[in-house]
Order: C-alpha cells, then sequence, then structure tokens
C-alpha cells in the first residue's frame, strides 16, 4: 500500500498492484480482504476502482466509506501495510466506437468509477459532462475533478450545501437536453440509478449503469449479489453483479423488483418454473 | 520425500484429498481462471435440481464472526442446462466431478440421479439431504435417518454400480451417528459431512432479520469444531466408511484435523469467498505439514486421533521397501 488520504467523507486507498492495474478497464472492481491475517471477517469487500497509475509499476486507488467494522480497519491503514486484494473483477462499461456526447451521473461516492470511464471516452474523442449528487457538499466525491475533465459539471445536494437543492434526476433531464447527450453512464445507489435508467428511456438515449450489489466473493462463487436483469432473450434471471456485472445495460435491470425474485424470472418459485429447460 | 497425497472416495482415486463444497464453485468455471482445477483431487458442483431454480431473495448472506449466513436458496440452471453445458465442460478438462443433486421428494431425487447415470464425467453423486419433504410438511431428509435412507436407496439402485453415492449429513440432528447409520445401511458408499448448521443474524440498525429468508446456514471457521465433533463420532461408529469432512477449512492445519478425526477427503467451502486460491494452498500446507510429521502417506493419518492413548502412531513401516 501507498498512501491513504481523506477526500472530503471518504477515504481513499492508493496500492501498488501491476497486475490490477495492468489489466484494468473503466468499471473494474477489486475485492479487499479486511481484518488482517486472522481476520474474524471472512467476505471481501468490493470497492470500484478510482484511479489506475503507472507509477510503481502499476497503482490502483479505491475510494470507501466507513460502514461498518471491516472498512474501519481499512480506513486505519498506513503507508506500508500490505493488503490483500483480488482483481480487477467484473465486467468493464462499454465505450462507444464514435465520438459522442455522454453524461456521467455519479451518486455520493458511486462518482469514483466514473473518472476512468471519463478518461476513455476522452481518449475516444468523445464529450464528457458530469452530474454530481449527494446528500450535503461533503459526501460529493470528486467535483473538482469533475470540473476538470467534464465540458460542463452540474452538481446536487439534497441540503442545497453546494450545487442545486435536490437529486440528480431532477436536473438530468436538462442536461441531457442542453448537450444533446447521445449515452447515459451511472454509478451510485440503486434508487439513483432507477431513476437516471427512466430520464433516459424518456429521451431515448443508451444508459450503462454500474450496481452496487452487497456480494461475499466477488469472483462469482457465492451467489450473493444477485439481481434481476432481462436476459437478450427477454427472459429474467437472476444474475450476479461480479461477473454479470457491475455494469448493466440500465433498462434491463428490473430496479423495482430487486430484492425480490420476480414471478416470471426464470426458475421463480410456481410461475416461473415453466420455463424449465 | 513428498507424501502419497492419494485417497479414494470409495473406489474411485482422487489424485489429493482436496474438493471444493458443494455451492462454493458455483460452476467451475468461475475458479478455473485462478487455478487449474485438474490440480484437486475433484470438484463438487453446486446442488442441481431438476428445474431451473431462481433461489430466494436478496440479502442472502449475513457476515458473522469468524463465518458468514447465507440463504441462497440452491439457485441454479436445472438439470438440463446442467448435462448441456456445465458437466461436458468439467469432462473435458479432465476435473473429476462430484455432482451434489437436491430435491423434494424421494422421486425427484430418483429422477435426478438417473438423468446423470448416463451422463459422462460423473465421478461420484452426493445427496444433499439438508432439503425440506414436501411430502412430509416440509420436514428436512437429512433430521430423520429414515427418510435419508430412503432417498439413499433411491437413489443408490438407479445409479450406476461405478458411481459412488455419498449421503450429505446436516449437524442439525440429535444423533448424527444413528442418520450416518441409516444411509450406510441404505447402500451409502461414503458420508460428507457437515452441511451448513441453521443460524441467523439481526440487523439492530434496521432491528429486523439480516436476510430476506430470515434464518440461513451458518458456514466457516465459525463450525469447524462441530464439524470435527461429528466426523470424530462417525468415524468412530463406522470406520470403514470413508468421510468427505468440510466446515470451517481455512488453512492445511484444519484440514489436517479434520483427517485425523477420521475424514479422507476434505472439502473447501467459505475459504474460496474470501481466497480463489484457497484450495491449493491448503493442499500446500496440509502436504508440507503431514511431511514435517514425518509421514509418508495421507492414509496414514485418517483417523489416527482415534488411537488409544499411549499408543505410538501408525507409521506403516511394514510397507516400506527394505533396503534389502
Amino acid at each position: 500500500m501507498l498512501t491513504t488520504r481523506r477526500v472530503d467523507a471518504y477515504h481513499a486507498l492508493t496500492v501498488v498492484a501491476p497486475g490490477i492495474a495492468e489489466r484494468f478497464r473503466p468499471g473494474h472492481f477489486v475485492g479487499v480482504a479486511v481484518g488482517g491475517a486472522q481476520t474474524s471477517m471472512l467476505t471481501r469487500r468490493a470497492f470500484s476502482v478510482h484511479d489506475v497509475k503507472p507509477d510503481y509499476g502499476g497503482t490502483v486507488e479505491f475510494v470507501f466509506t466507513v460502514r461498518g467494522p471491516g472498512t474501519a480497519w481499512l480506513a486505519e491503514r498506513r503507508a506500508r501495510d500490505t493488503l490483500d486484494l483480488v482483481g480487477p473483477l467484473g465486467r468493464p462499461f462499454p465505450l462507444p466506437r464514435d465520438p459522442v456526447t455522454c453524461v456521467l451521473v455519479g451518486g455520493e461516492y458511486g462518482s469514483a468509477t466514473l473518472f476512468p470511464v471519463a478518461d476513455a471516452l476522452q481518449q475516444r474523442g468523445c464529450r464528457v459532462d458530469f452530474v454530481l449528487g449527494a446528500i450535503s457538499a461533503d459526501r460529493v466525491f470528486g467535483a473538482l475533478r469533475a470540473r476538470r475533465m467534464g465540458e460542463t459539471t452540474t452538481l446536487t445536494t439534497e441540503d442545497g450545501s453546494v450545487g442545486m437543492r435536490g437529486r440528480v434526476t431532477d436536473v438530468l433531464p436538462g442536461v441531457i437536453a442542453d448537450v444533446r447527450a447521445d449515452a447515459v453512464y451511472a454509478c451510485g445507489p440503486m434508487p439513483m440509478l432507477r431513476g437516471v435508467t427512466a430520464v433516459a428511456v424518456e429521451f431515448d438515449i443508451p444508459v450503462q449503469v454500474a450496481v452496487e450489489e452487497q456480494m461475499a466473493c466477488g469472483t462469482g462463487v457465492c451467489m450473493t449479489c444477485v439481481l434481476p436483469v432481462i436476459g437478450d432473450d427477454g427472459v429474467t434471471r437472476m444474475v450476479r453483479s461480479c461477473v454479470e456485472g457491475p455494469v448493466f445495460r440500465g433498462e434491463r435491470v428490473r430496479f423495482d423488483d430487486v430484492g425480490t425474485i420476480p414471478f416470471d424470472a426464470l426458475g421463480a418459485p410456481g410461475g416461473g418454473t415453466r420455463n424449465a429447460g | 520425500m513428498p507424501v502419497d497425497m492419494r485417497t479414494y472416495l470409495g473406489h474411485v482415486e482422487l489424485i489429493n484429498p482436496i474438493t471444493t463444497a458443494a455451492g462454493c464453485a458455483a460452476s467451475g468455471s468461475e475458479l478455473s481462471q485462478f487455478f487449474d482445477l485438474g490440480r484437486i483431487g475433484a470438484l463438487t458442483t453446486r446442488s442441481i435440481t431438476m428445474a431451473p431454480r431462481a433461489g430466494r431473495p436478496t440479502p442472502r448472506m449475513a457476515e458473522t464472526p469468524s463465518g458468514m449466513l447465507n440463504a441462497i436458496g440452491l439457485q441454479g440452471p436445472g438439470v438440463d442446462a446442467f448435462l448441456e453445458r456445465e458437466l461436458p465442460w468439467l469432462d473435458q478438462r479432465g476435473v473429476k466431478t462430484v455432482v451434489s443433486i437436491a430435491g423434494g421428494t424421494v422421486a425427484e431425487y430418483t429422477a435426478l440421479a438417473r438423468r446423470l447415470t448416463d451422463a459422462p464425467g460423473v465421478s461420484a453423486v452426493e445427496v444433499n439431504l439438508s432439503c425440506p419433504n414436501i411430502e412430509d410438511r416440509g420436514r428436512v431428509f437429512a433430521r430423520d435417518g429414515a427418510a435419508s435412507a430412503e432417498v439413499i436407496a433411491s437413489v443408490r439402485s438407479v445409479m450406476r454400480y461405478d458411481v459412488p453415492v455419498v449421503a450429505k449429513l446436516s449437524p442439525d440432528v440429535m444423533d448424527i451417528v444413528s442418520v450416518a447409520r441409516a444411509c450406510v445401511d441404505a447402500g451409502a458408499d461414503a458420508l460428507s459431512m457437515i452441511n451448513n448448521p441453521l443460524g441467523m443474524s439481526i440487523d439492530t440498525e434496521a432491528m429486523r432479520p439480516s436476510l430476506a429468508a430470515v434464518t440461513g446456514g451458518l458456514s466457516g471457521p465459525a463450525i469447524r469444531p462441530l464439524a470435527v465433533r461429528c466426523v470424530w463420532q462417525v468415524h468412530a461408529a463406522l470406520p470403514s466408511v470413508p468421510v468427505i469432512g468440510m466446515g470451517g477449512v481455512l488453512t492445511g492445519r484444519d484440514a489436517f484435523e479434520l483427517i485425523l478425526a477420521g475424514a479422507c477427503v476434505v472439502a473447501v467451502g467459505t475459504a474460496l469467498f474470501h481466497d480463489p486460491y484457497a484450495c491449493l494452498r491448503i493442499l500446500r500446507e496440509l502436504e508440507e505439514l503431514l511431511a514435517a510429521r514425518g509421514f509418508h502417506r495421507l492414509a496414514d493419518a485418517v483417523g489416527l486421533a482415534h488411537r488409544p492413548p499411549g499408543a505410538a502412531t501408525r507409521h506403516r513401516t511394514d510397507l516400506e521397501e527394505s533396503s534389502l
């Protein structure tokens, strides 16, 4: 581990991990073991990668907030400590072939994963605009960097402490219309992704969302992080957000049914089993 | 000198005693990006059901001290997709595969076994008995020796003679030895233990159960002493029956503990969520541990903790080649 810094209400850790940095694509995440060698916390914490740099053979930075004993332990790590990371994991964001205009929407520290996306988009000649939101000013992650990178940056806070008072979905239709956006990329809490997807569907433009589901392994073996997603064949399946995601086409995710097994999902109790075979 | 790590599940020879626990390796391909599956003794599949299953709603997992609770609900593609895609994939790579099966009735287990009979690449069948019996008001098969025996006898009768049938036992019973004995009498070639004991945790912020399914199976090192006790009791009562030991194995030392209690195969489960390389690491640690204690063969250590006090360790010097 290289450096640790506080960014507003969040912690950012930079780790020397050449193997992960080398294969990294925007949208990838890492699984971090917490508690040290004799830990009683067995599940890995999943964090999306905020930044990858070529220094020291390759470094990876991720952002998190303290939510429990695992992240509290992580927040206490100092330079030169060793961390156990697995990655890069998940399916990255698909990027457009043509130089189009993209709106990047981040809620809380979900915006962390959008900066590598913005980088990749700009390298392809895309125009990038940011919409970042959170409850309060100190919870908006990366506003400064967004202002530097994006053609425009719109901030929203629910308490009005910075930017517009309200939610990202309140300002998103205006931004999409103003910049004539061709695509939307979003990462943040599930209710926000649902709202962003609804707006994008309204404008009939593609929307890619990176979901944040609770995971245990991050590698596809534990079957913990499932959510109902409609496949190419129109059938809803309970898919793992760690290997089939975390990036999905927004309109394919059944946000209203997250946390349930929809009756028409493949293999659902009762009705769904008629899809057998 | 390298330790001879070969072991037998019934008459099926495994190159080493490490396997994955049912439901902890998904379809197998997920782990193959981390290590060559051919290097572990066997891979145990998730429990295969007749129809595809979507499983339980989320949240499905809650971390607990030195373990976790899970209520996945046997999410899986169903036997057709399993035979079409997952099993051939494993077979092509020469992975010894223990297929776990789960059902709601004796007939469903039997039908599953019949489907597996002609499928190439099935090294053994593990019968997940911790399923509610639809025909008996949802009472779990594994809690009742007679119900377990009925399933095992039926599966054994349709399964090919050269494919061992393994009964997976639950620790949530009054007397695990009597259930084990009933399964062996019904024709089980081997036993595996333990399945997850049932647990529960409550989110004190939301003041509701942490899991959508309310209760879930507890796994991880928290249950290892329970596993050691079950393996010990069953091996003491039925010393000739091969036992697959599992429950919170994180290190080679943990695997060795189960082997000393009487397991000849050790399954790694929750450890795979923490460390995708766990199987090979545990195998290496176990081999080093055996070598350090002067063992030439893994088989010599199986059940060794049962030797009477004062007895020497059971080194089979009589089998070694003499210098003459």
